[in-house]
C-alpha cells in the first residue's frame, strides 16, 4: 500500500490526491483482470446466464447471513454460492434438462428464498439496496488484499486447469475419452465464479456484475483468432474499461459499476463492427 | 459365436492383441438398449458396426469407452496375452463447434495433448509436436484455422489426428462418414487403411454407408440391441438378418 501511495503521488491528477480514489483504482486494477480472465471461460462454456443466477444466490446468502446475525454476512454468502454452484453443476451433469431450464429453476428459487428471508417478519428490503448498485469507493485496503489473493488463486487455477476446462466445455465426451474428469472441471470452475462474484458483489453491484463476466470475452471473441489473442483482448479490455469507468464516475458522479459496464458495452459494439467487416 | 462369461481364453484371441466384449448389456433409464452383446476386435483389422438408428451403436461405443455403466465384461488382451486397460482413441460423431469460438486447431490440439496452458505464448517445441501429429493425417496446413471454420472432412481429420496421439490400441470412430463428401470419404478411408497398416491397431467404426463396406472393412457387426450377425462384409450383407433389419438386399452385386 505504501508503494502504491508513492506511485499515486507522482500522478498530476486531482483525484490521485484522494485516499478513497487511490484505493478504488487499486481495487479496479485487481478486480478487472480477475473478471477478464473468468469471462473467457464463462462465454466459451455458455454460462453467462449461470453467473447471473449466481449473483442472485449470493444475495440470498447475504440475507441468510444477516438473519443469523453474522458480523460479516459475506462469508455466509460465499458458502451459499459455493453450495449453489456445486448443486447446479451436479444437476446439470446428471439430468437431461436443458442448461437454461436448470439455471432458471435455480435462479428463481434462490431469489425467492432471498426476498422471503430478507422480508421475514415485516423486515424492510431497503437495507439490501446498496448490494444491488454497489460502491467501489467503499472498498477497504484489507479487502483488496483478499481480492488480490483470489486473483492469484484463479491465475494458478488457469495455468493448471485451463486446457482441460476448455476441452470439457467444447466437447465433454471427447474430453472424457481422454481421461479428463469433466464433472470436476466444471465444478471447480463454477465454484471459482461463485467465490469471485460473491466477494466482489458489494463493490461492483449485483445488477451489473454479470456484465463484467460476459462483456470482456464477448468483445474479445469478435477479434480473436486463437486463445492467446482471446485472453489478451479480454484482459486488456476489462482493465481499460475498468479504469475508464472509475474515472468517468469520479468526474461526473455516476455509479462506477454502471460506468464500467457502459464502457464494456461500447468496447463490444466497436469490436462487433470489426467482426462484421472481417466476415 | 458362443462365448461364456469369464472364459479364460477364447479361440478367437489366441496370441493376438484383442478386445473381447462378452455378454455386454446396457440399461438406460429402465430401457434395455443392449443385451448379451459379444464380439472380438483384433489388431490391424477394421471392424464396421452397422445397424438401424436406435440400434445402440453409440451406446456400445460409450460402454467400451467406459462412459456408460454396463453389465458383462470388456477385456483387452495384449499380444503377449497379459491383460491391461486399453488406450482408446475416440473420434466423436460430427461434433458441432461454434463458428465464432476463438479456438484454433492448434489450441484445441495442444490443450488435449500437452500440459502447457494454451492461453500463454507457445514454445516452438509444442508447435512442432502438434504439426507432426497433424502431418499423420495430412492436415498440417490446418493448424492456424479456427475449429469452427473447418469443413466436415477437415474436422474429421483433425479429430482423427487427435485420437492417434498418444497412439491408441483401439481407434473408435462414430459415423465418420456422415457429413463428409465423396472425396472426403475416399481420403478418410484411405487414411484409415494407412493407419491400420502403419500402426497395427484395431479400428472400430459405425457407418450407414453399406456400398463402401466391402472395400475397407475386414469384419462387419450387425447390431440391433444385440449382435445379429458377425462376418465378412459379403456374408453379413447377404444374410437373412440384414435383409430383415433393413428390408434391403445388397448381397450380390450390390456392393461393388
Amino acid at each position: 500500500m505504501g508503494l502504491w501511495n508513492l506511485l499515486m503521488d507522482l500522478l498530476p491528477f486531482e483525484w490521485a490526491g484522494y485516499g478513497f480514489m487511490r484505493t478504488a483504482l487499486l481495487a479496479v486494477l485487481v478486480i478487472s483482470p480477475l473478471f477478464g480472465l473468468l469471462s473467457t471461460m464463462v462465454v466459451t462454456n455458455r454460462m453467462s446466464f449461470f453467473s447471473d443466477a449466481l449473483g442472485h444466490s449470493a444475495f440470498t446468502g447475504i440475507a441468510i447471513g444477516v438473519l443469523c446475525g453474522l458480523a460479516e454476512p459475506m462469508w455466509c454468502a460465499v458458502a451459499f454460492a459455493l453450495a449453489f454452484s456445486l448443486l447446479f453443476t451436479y444437476v446439470r451433469c446428471k439430468s437431461h434438462m436443458a442448461s437454461d431450464t436448470v439455471i432458471g429453476v435455480f435462479s428463481s428459487t434462490a431469489v425467492a428464498l432471498g426476498i422471503f428471508i430478507a422480508t421475514l417478519g415485516g423486515g424492510s428490503f431497503t437495507k439490501f439496496n446498496s448490494l444491488l448498485i454497489g460502491d467501489i469507493l467503499s472498498v477497504e485496503p484489507g479487502k483488496i488484499a483478499l481480492l488480490a489473493a483470489i486473483l492469484g488463486v484463479v491465475a494458478v487455477l488457469w495455468v493448471c486447469a485451463f486446457n482441460h476446462l476448455m476441452l470439457s466445455s467444447i466437447h465433454p465426451a471427447l474430453a472424457d475419452s481422454r481421461g479428463i474428469r469433466v464433472f470436476w472441471q466444471e465444478a471447480v470452475f463454477s465454484a471459482a465464479i461463485a467465490v469471485v462474484v460473491t466477494v466482489s458483489m458489494t463493490w461492483v453491484g449485483l445488477l451489473v456484475i454479470n456484465s463484467l463476466l460476459v462483456l470482456p470475452a464477448a468483445a474479445a471473441r469478435n477479434l480473436a483468432r486463437n486463445l492467446r489473442q482471446y485472453h489478451l483482448f479480454s484482459l486488456l479490455g476489462a482493465v481499460a474499461c475498468g479504469v475508464a469507468g472509475l474515472m468517468t464516475s469520479y468526474y461526473i458522479g455516476a455509479s462506477a459499476g454502471a460506468s464500467i459496464t457502459l464502457y464494456l458495452a461500447l468496447f463490444f459494439a466497436v469490436t462487433l463492427v470489426f467482426h462484421k467487416r472481417r466476415m | 459365436m458362443s462365448v461364456h462369461r469369464h472364459e479364460p481364453a477364447s479361440p478367437g484371441c489366441a496370441g493376438l492383441c484383442c478386445l473381447r466384449v462378452e455378454n455386454l448389456g446396457v440399461d438406460v433409464g429402465g430401457a434395455e438398449i443392449l443385451q448379451t452383446v459379444s464380439f472380438h476386435l483384433h489388431c490391424g483389422e477394421i471392424t464396421a458396426l452397422i445397424g438401424p438408428n436406435g440400434a445402440g451403436k453409440s451406446s456400445l461405443f460409450k460402454a467400451v469407452l467406459g462412459q456408460l455403466p454396463h453389465t458383462g465384461t470388456i477385456e483387452f488382451q495384449r499380444a503377449g496375452g497379459n491383460k491391461t486397460r486399453p488406450l482408446i482413441g475416440y473420434v466423436p460423431q460430427s461434433p458441432a463447434f461454434d463458428r465464432g469460438d476463438p479456438v484454433s486447431v492448434f489450441d484445441f490440439f495442444a490443450a488435449a495433448v500437452s500440459d502447457w496452458p494454451v492461453f500463454l505464448p507457445v514454445p516452438n517445441k509444442l508447435r512442432a509436436r502438434v504439426r507432426a501429429c497433424l502431418e499423420r493425417v495430412h492436415g498440417d496446413g490446418l493448424m492456424d484455422k479456427r475449429m469452427g471454420a473447418l469443413s466436415g472432412g477437415e474436422l474429421q481429420r483433425v479429430l482423427l489426428a487427435l485420437a492417434l496421439e498418444p497412439l491408441p490400441h483401439i481407434l473408435i470412430l462414430d459415423e465418420p462418414l456422415s457429413g463428409v463428401d465423396i472425396d472426403g470419404e475416399r481420403q478418410l478411408l484411405d487414411m484409415l487403411d494407412e493407419i491400420r497398416r502403419t500402426y497395427d491397431l484395431s479400428i472400430f467404426l459405425s457407418t450407414h454407408d453399406f456400398a463402401t463396406l466391402g472395400q475397407f472393412a475386414d469384419k462387419v457387426i450387425l447390431l440391433k440391441n444385440t449382435v445379429l450377425r458377425v462376418g465378412s462384409p459379403e456374408e453379413v450383407l447377404s444374410s437373412a438378418e440384414f435383409q430383415a433389419v433393413f428390408h434391403l438386399d445388397l448381397g450380390k452385386g450390390g456392393t461393388r
